[in-house]
């Protein structure tokens, strides 16, 4: 059978960024932002993430929370991205993002009236422009394009700095249109976007080799034209700094990047699922080997920066920090149940007087009743 | 799953109906986001990719829009797919494939080729779960021509109009009120009987008030029926069940008796089926009518995080006082432009 002669066309690579390795050794030397306190940041951020994340499993176990995404061993990667963006950068995150959400000034308590079935925790006190969490899969990256659009004429046309958006979204949102349609335009219009992609190597029951044939989630970018990196997404160093490139690089006019960071949900996929059904213990034992907090801390002991004493004060404090958010969230006012339509137009529209009058007639009668 | 008699839930008569597809039609694919080794986020797939393998059941990657297509292709050329979307909220992508293709194959070829397509969804609110998992937006296909619209509000009801939809020649779209996935138990022999499709089902006779509701709906439609038989008024009970075609004659049939009509859904009111009810009645039964056929359905806003969750859905209340508004209606005065009772709506309540 004939066999034509081909020449190359293009080609490939796609690299991998460590600082800290599974012990918590540096494997090179950390970039000059990786300061003590940079780090002792991070870490208290990491493990303030993990205990709202615990005590919102808890309470959802009993009854006081509606189903709630973990982001137990993905901490690294939502502190990193929230700690580099820049107060007027636009965050557009997914649903699995509590530690993003607190680098972001999202409070805990909005982030409890957010699972707890309450629209307010959505109407971010601290990051205005930041877009609420987002659920259904990847098109909170399209919105990020077209803020970042939105920034670029900001920019062109009152001469402000150029700032960035940022998506985040799983790898399993990688396999949608959304995702490819997002990065082909931030390539063409060449807009200052990042996608940070959280691979926890799980999309609820799917693994990622369920999810796509390609040997990595980055070299997607690839085919849209825009550089992408690969990090270890249990290392909060390599995450940041791909991040906090990106974001330069797209500041300076530059153009669209891709981040893939590799993690391990180590939690259920959210209170709703029980991972048991489908994948080994031996798989989830294994990935605890990896995950980025205690990584964090030995390094930070072996460099002198962290001690039992540090510890038990940051566990005390992280408590009270957290008993006071539970608290406010506890005793917060409900709604009234207008609110329904208070949102939905900039003015409620006369048509919907009489439904609006009816709601609240049915609820004074219901409380009289 | 069940006992000697088979005595099972709506989602567990899901799976039933699947299975005996499955093992009967080598045809049937099952597929979709972790219906595989997880059985689907609600279970109504537990055990089948087990009992028929990874190549009739399976896991696809996470894309709504993929899901539409490719089950076009593959019923265009003689397979059977049953597509899951994981929540009704999450169709929209799909909504070109089944609104450009899925429903226009037989037209577009003049019946050369078809699309013998189940997509099926768990449907509607009540179970306090997060945004987008709770939507009711059954109007927005039953406007698609082309389209079957079906949803089961019982365990018998979910095994037998699900084997009608996956032996139809057409797409349809079945709906699974996942607020009653598993709120009651029934006997349903698995002995392949399919239901009819296109027909409404009379589930409770009375000669005073027809109250049509489909879904979840039909659980506190029921309870409202079983209230106002307690005060002498004996309401009759008409689920759809395929809400389009709609089996307008059922409900026509039971107004000779009745005279006055609810129409009762969980989804929003303006345009919802409601008003597509209430229309085709009063073009087929004008003079039947005593009292303007009444809506009670959920608000026109967004469905609201949990919290609120219970104020939009219409429970037995809301219903109770439309069919008192329906009841109590008289017509006004020759002469007098507008019904004072048109207006007060659930005002008339004691
Ligand atoms: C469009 C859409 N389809 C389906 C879902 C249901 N769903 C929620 S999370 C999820 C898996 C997402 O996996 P991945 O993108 O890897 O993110 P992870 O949850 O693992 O962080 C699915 C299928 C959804 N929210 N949106
Ligand atoms: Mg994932």
């Amino acid at each position: 059978m004939h066999k034509p002669r081909l020449q190359l066309q293009a080609s490939f690579d796609i690299a991998h960024l460590q600082y800290l390795d599974n012990q918590g050794k540096a494997i090179q030397s950390l970039p000059e932002f990786a300061t003590p306190d940079w780090l002792t940041h991070c870490y208290r951020q990491m493990q303030l993430a993990r205990l709202v994340d615990d005590r919102a499993v808890k309470l959802q176990r009993t009854g006081r929370l509606g189903t709630y995404p973990s982001t137990l061993g993905q901490e690294a990667i939502g502190i990193a991205t929230g700690n580099a963006l820049a107060a007027d950068d636009v965050y557009c995150p997914y649903y699995r993002e509590t530690g993003a959400l607190l680098e972001r000034g999202v409070t805990i308590e909005e982030i409890l009236a957010i699972w707890g079935g309450d629209e307010r925790g959505q109407n971010f006190q601290h990051s205005p422009s930041d877009l609420p969490i987002c659920i259904p899969i990847a098109t909170q990256m399209l919105h990020a394009v077209g803020a970042a659009f939105a920034l670029k004429q900001r920019h062109q046309q009152e001469g402000v700095p150029l700032q960035a958006a940022v998506a985040s979204s799983g790898e399993g949102a990688t396999s949608k249109g959304d995702f490819y349609e997002a990065m082909n335009l931030a390539g063409v219009w060449k807009l200052p976007v990042v996608f940070v992609v959280n691979n926890n190597q799980w999309a609820i029951s799917v693994p990622r080799h369920g999810q796509t044939a390609t040997q990595t989630i980055a070299q997607k970018a690839v085919a849209a034209g825009i550089p992408a990196l690969q990090v270890d997404g249990n290392d909060v160093v390599a995450v940041a700094w791909a991040v906090q490139d990106a974001l330069q690089r797209a500041r300076n006019g530059d153009g669209p990047a891709l981040i893939e960071a590799i993690s391990y949900r180590l939690c259920d996929h959210t209170t709703a699922d029980d991972a048991s059904r489908y994948r080994s213990a031996e798989a989830l034992q294994q990935a605890w080997q990896w995950e980025p907090i205690k990584r964090l801390d030995r390094y930070l002991r072996e460099q002198g920066l962290w001690s039992d004493a540090k510890q038990q004060d940051l566990d005390r404090e992280l408590a009270t920090t957290m008993e006071m958010a539970l608290g406010n969230w506890q005793t917060r006012t409900p709604e009234p149940v207008t609110a329904i339509f208070d949102h939905l137009y900039a003015q409620l529209p006369e048509g919907l007087y009489e439904q609006y009058d009816q709601l609240r007639d049915e609820q004074q009668q219901g409380a009289g009743a | 799953m069940g006992d000697q008699q088979n005595t099972i839930t709506l989602v567990e008569a899901v799976t039933q109906a699947l299975a005996f597809e499955l093992k009967n039609n080598p045809e049937v694919v099952v597929f979709g986001q972790d219906v595989g080794a997880n059985g689907g986020v609600f279970r109504a797939t537990e055990g089948l990719q087990e009992r028929f393998g990874a190549a009739r059941v399976l896991d696809t990657p996470l894309a709504e829009t993929m899901i539409a297509g490719v089950a076009v292709g593959m019923a265009t050329q003689g397979l059977r797919p049953v597509a899951e979307f994981q929540f009704m909220g999450f169709i929209y992508p799909g909504l070109d494939h089944i609104l450009s293709h899925a429903t226009r194959m037989r037209n577009r070829t003049r019946g050369r080729l078809s699309c013998p397509v189940v997509y099926r969804a768990p449907y509607g609110g009540g179970i306090h779960a997060p945004e987008h998992h709770s939507e009711s937006t059954e109007a927005i296909f039953a406007h698609i021509p082309g389209l079957r619209v079906v949803v089961p509000s019982s365990p018998a009801r979910a095994y037998g109009l699900l084997l009608a939809a996956i032996r139809d020649p057409d797409p349809v779209l079945f709906l699974e009120p996942k607020r009653i996935y598993r709120a009651a138990k029934q006997p349903v022999p698995d002995d392949g009987e399919a239901l009819p499709l296109d027909r409404a089902f009379v589930l409770r006779e009375g000669c005073d008030l027809t109250l049509v509701a489909w879904g979840a709906s039909v659980k506190e439609t029921l309870e409202a029926a079983e209230q106002l038989s307690a005060s002498g008024i004996e309401a009759e009970v008409i689920d759809p069940a395929t809400l389009k075609p709609l089996d307008i004659h059922t409900i026509i049939d039971s107004l000779e008796k009745t005279r006055r009509c609810v129409v009762v859904h969980e989804a929003a009111r303006f345009g919802g089926l409601g008003a597509e009810i209430a229309a085709q009645i009063q073009e087929y039964a004008f003079d039947l009518l005593e009292a303007p056929v009444q809506r009670v359905t959920g608000y026109d806003t967004v469905m609201p995080y949990y919290q609120l969750e219970g104020a939009y859905l219409p429970g037995v209340e809301r219903i109770l006082a439309g069919a008192r508004t329906a009841l109590e209606y008289s017509r006004c005065e020759p002469g007098s432009s507008i019904s004072a009772n048109a207006l007060s709506g659930g005002e008339a309540l004691p």
